[in-house]
């Protein structure tokens, strides 16, 4: 691997964006795919590459008589929680056993204490705030729960401009009517807000916090693998 | 990023002035421990760090990592319990896998 290749690579990979290391097996060069690239790869190698970095897996690829191994490194999954609830204190535990990286937030100082969430990142302020200095991203999961519009209204929107992976929000039917109805008057267009996932998790009839937080859980991983084409 | 990846290290060990090599997935055939993509990672000093299966074969990429350190030529690996050395390196868990080894610079 040429040395410049690892440099720029880890430099991607901290920033959170998508790319491949292309390397001809036959001779052992290499290059970096970024996928905003300017440096697009043109043909069967340029599509298998996008598909990589679309799906996140890595594979051998032959074509005219060559053999290309390319390895896609996407970002890790991040869950953003809005709300330090009960349900999230639960997710967070949940998150951590499952490997996935999770952000709590909640501008209730009373909520969102380091002792309500042991082991996991929490940030006592206002999700703008939150969001000005951790920015969304297509390899993130929101999870709006805190049940009040105040907070959870911008961050949701905001996870639909920034296209993220998930985009859940606690409520009834009759709560999320009432909020698809604020969306809509703030100009969020319909099928963005189809995107909401709400009731928010997999259909289990979760009744208790913690079983709530394990239907938003595989409703994650189930969007998640879904996208990889497992 | 945390200390547990490999790729951070082999950048480390490569700013000081270490000789580097890379082991890759880059095939696997029915269970595999570790997914195509999954990189172990070998300094001159004797150190690695990361994993390209649960522990069984890293010992048998590590000794073939010295001789890519020399030449700087690449170099596949293929492991799977169909290998004569099954018993020493085999894949307990009966899948199959390539390991592609390349030299940082």
């Amino acid at each position: 691997m040429d040395p410049n290749l690892l440099k720029k690579l880890n430099i991607e990979r901290a920033a959170r964006r998508a790319c491949a290391v292309v390397t001809d097996l036959s001779d052992g060069r290499d290059r970096l795919v970024k996928q905003a690239g300017s440096d697009v790869i043109q043909g069967p190698l340029g599509n298998a590459i996008q598909a990589a970095l679309r799906s996140g897996k890595s594979s051998i690829f032959d074509t005219e008589g060559r053999r290309f191994f390319i390895n896609a490194h996407v970002p890790a999954l991040r869950i953003v929680v809005i709300g330090a609830v009960h349900i999230s204190q639960a997710l967070a535990q949940i998150a951590k056993a499952v490997d996935y990286t999770i952000d709590i937030v909640d501008p209730r100082t009373a909520f969102a204490t380091p002792e309500r969430f042991p082991g996991v990142d929490v940030y006592a302020q206002w999700p703008e705030d939150y969001l000005a200095a951790h920015p969304l991203d297509t390899y993130t999961a929101l999870v709006a729960v805190s049940h009040d519009p105040k907070i959870d209204d911008a961050p949701l929107i905001e996870a639909l401009y920034a296209n993220c992976l998930y985009v859940g929000a606690l409520g009834s039917r009759k709560t999320h009517s009432k909020r698809v109805e604020r969306l809509a008057e703030a100009g969020i267009l319909q099928e963005k807000i189809s995107r909401i996932s709400s009731p928010i998790g997999l259909d289990i009839a979760a009744a208790s916090p913690a079983e709530i937080a394990v239907a938003i859980m595989a409703e994650i991983i189930q969007v998640l693998r879904l996208r990889d084409g497992a | 990023m945390d200390m547990l990846d490999p790729l951070i290290h082999a950048e480390r060990w490569m700013l000081e002035g270490k000789e580097v090599v890379i082991a890759t997935v880059v095939k696997t055939w029915g269970s595999a421990p570790r997914p195509v993509g999954s990189h172990l990672v070998i300094c001159e000093d004797g150190t690695f760090e990361g994993s390209v299966s649960g522990g069984c074969v890293e010992g048998a990429v590590i000794e073939e990592a010295s001789e890519v350190m020399k030449s700087g030529e690449p170099k596949m690996l293929e492991f799977g319990v169909a290998d004569e050395t099954a018993w020493r390196v085999g894949l307990s868990c009966g899948g199959r896998i390539e390991v592609y080894l390349e030299r940082v610079g």
